[in-house]
């Protein structure tokens, strides 16, 4: 089964936006285009404010993807889970719609008995496996997120750890908002290597405002960038890949 | 924590509830909550006057991953691996359709109030089942993933460890699909998240020192130096520093190799208190603190020759006693010879 490439948007944050267009908007804007939001909130203590919590949850809603809400000691294992349950349902969503193309449109997996789904689980968990992943992270760097900024570090290369576990390949680019000239500023273009974030994080400077909309919509057209460029480069992967399928 | 608030209220079921499944039409009656993950909630429950498990989850994806888990278990002959699978079900409610599946109940302590409750003499019989398990479900494929104190119960009498809780349980070979943090050699720095048997068996490791730090502790430097330093700090884990420390890092290929070096500790502790015994029986002035002294730096001369070797330490050991023995009769000889030479020259000397 093709099912092309995974496309994610991990959004780390510690409250509201505050700046340019409407965050759950460009995640709405993110789903049309296959790409998933999902977001994971910071918070200090047992408190995060009414407004930050609907956000978060709003993003992630209209971005097809998951949002947890977690204490920064939590980050890293909430990372990694985040991003595989978001692409576990992403490929479920796939498999169930190529189900429907063959059971006809009223069936989805749930209509089959328990059963049966096993089997289209097993095809869920198989492609998990092996599917090519990217994910964008978008990271929160204003000023109430400076001192949790080591822990993220730590959290994106644990999931790295997890990620890279699988056969499929993954690819990683960071972007963090707001940068030092811009709203966004790219800290690291796609590569397979997470881990060369750890040299690069330590030198990031915390800014005031948080410009959560504009972050995505500038996360969109870095996905766009790079396969404008890549069938530029990669035609004869390309034909070689419709051949081999 | 705070991010399973949501699945929780979604699954919240109250005492004396009823359960209808939709496919299957068995009937659940809810007695109590088990206990809950980020995967769903498990209740115990009684369907034809017999008590049994139930698992419930929003997300069906994981229901029905757990029972493919439970299913190929099952095809393990005369195991024990995990619960046993009853019914699988889909619960029909006013806000929607909840996944659910039914297993055995396992009943008894968790693996950590065992210990506290029984006695750390327990922590090898239990750890000597586990491996054994472990030996099963890795050469049938599996790696068990998220392996901790609280997914393991100690039934019985007479006790048996049982794993409850597959949501972890990964084919061999792929991304480990569940863990926690502790248990978790990538957390460690100390190998990847691929499932193979040797990330078990680091859990395994883990949960021996779990056992002497029951509040677990977290990571400061990382590494094998700060779980070393752990386990010195524990004089009652010095006995086995050298065997945790092999599965920490990864020497032990198979579970059965494993267990095989621990059994092996065992039996040195044993032959040491009853070689100790004979000790003082001889020598009738040994005090106490002395023979427990001898006893320390033995385990530890012992340890000390392993790591690398574990499968020789005992044929190395029987080649010191056969040693010993030859030496012996070496002696014997000598002393017969020199008498034997002595009363010769004596009587030649008389002639």
């Amino acid at each position: 089964m093709n099912t092309g490439k995974i496309k994610q948007i991990l959004l780390i944050t510690d409250g509201c936006s505050n700046s340019g267009e409407d965050p759950i908007a460009m995640a709405a804007l993110a789903k049309e285009q296959d790409i998933t939001v999902n977001v994971i909130g910071v918070v200090d203590q047992d408190t995060i404010d009414e407004q930050g919590k609907r956000e978060i949850e709003g993003i992630a809603l209209s971005g097809g993807g998951v949002s947890q809400i977690v204490y920064a000691t939590q980050l890293a294992h909430t990372v990694q889970m985040v991003t595989r349950k978001a692409m576990n349902q992403t490929l479920y969503g796939v498999v169930n719609r190529q189900l429907q193309q063959i059971l006809g449109s009223s069936k989805s997996v749930e209509d089959l008995p328990p059963d049966k789904r096993g089997e289209v689980m097993e095809v869920v968990d198989d492609l998990s496996e092996t599917v090519e992943l990217e994910v964008l992270i978008l990271v929160d760097s204003s000023a109430s997120m400076k001192h949790k900024l080591p822990t993220v570090k730590d959290a994106l290369l644990d999931l790295s750890l997890s990620l890279n576990a699988r056969s499929g390949e993954n690819k990683y680019s960071v972007l963090v908002f707001p940068g030092k000239q811009n709203d966004v500023e790219k800290l690291l273009d796609w590569t397979p290597k997470l881990e060369a974030l750890t040299s690069i994080f330590p030198k990031l400077t915390t800014g005031g405002l948080t410009p959560t909309g504009p972050a995505i919509r500038e996360a969109l057209s870095s996905f766009k960038k790079k396969r404008s460029l890549r069938s530029l480069l990669g035609r004869d992967d390309e034909s070689f890949f419709e051949e081999s399928v | 924590m705070m991010m399973n608030h949501s699945l929780k209220n979604q699954c919240k079921l109250n005492v004396g509830q009823v359960i209808t499944g939709k496919w299957h039409h068995n009937q659940y009656t809810i007695t109590k909550e088990l206990g809950f993950g980020a995967n769903g909630i498990v209740y115990l429950a009684q369907s034809k006057n017999q008590y049994v498990a139930l698992k419930l989850s929003d997300n069906g994806m994981s229901i029905t991953s757990e029972v493919n888990v439970l299913k190929s278990f099952a095809k393990v002959q005369g195991s024990t691996l995990g619960p046993s699978l009853l019914d699988v079900d889909d619960w029909v409610r006013g806000t929607g359709t909840i996944s659910f599946y039914v297993m055995e109940y396992i009943h008894g302590l968790s693996f950590l109030e065992f210990v506290e409750q029984k006695g750390k003499s327990w922590m090898p019989v239990l750890v000597l089942q586990l491996l054994s398990d472990l030996e099963k479900l890795h050469s049938s494929g599996w790696v068990f993933g998220d392996l901790k104190p609280e997914n393991l119960i100690v039934t019985g009498p007479p006790p048996k460890i049982r794993c409850i809780d597959v949501g972890g349980t990964t084919i061999q070979g792929r991304a480990i699909k569940e863990f926690t943090e502790f248990y978790d050699r990538g957390y460690w720095g100390l190998g990847s998240r691929k499932a193979d048997p040797k990330y078990d068996l680091f859990a395994v490791a883990m949960i021996m020192i779990n056992t002497s730090y029951p509040k677990r502790f977290n990571k400061t430097t990382g590494g094998i130096n700060q779980l070393t330093q752990a386990i010195n700090e524990k004089m009652e884990l010095s006995k086995y520093k050298n065997f945790i420390l092999s599965a920490l890092l990864g020497h032990y290929t198979t579970a059965k190799e494993m267990r095989k070096q621990l059994l092996y500790i065992v039996g040195e502790d044993q032959s040491n208190s009853s070689r100790v015994t004979r000790a003082q029986f001889r020598t009738q002035t040994q005090t106490r603190t002395k023979t427990s002294s001898v006893s320390i730096s033995r385990s530890n001369t012992y340890a000390a020759n392993t790591p690398n070797h574990q499968n020789q330490a005992p044929q190395q050991r029987q080649l010191q006693k056969k040693k010993r023995k030859s030496k012996g009769i070496l002696e014997t000889v000598f002393i017969v010879f020199f008498v034997t030479l002595l009363y010769a020259f004596y009587v030649i000397e008389k002639l």
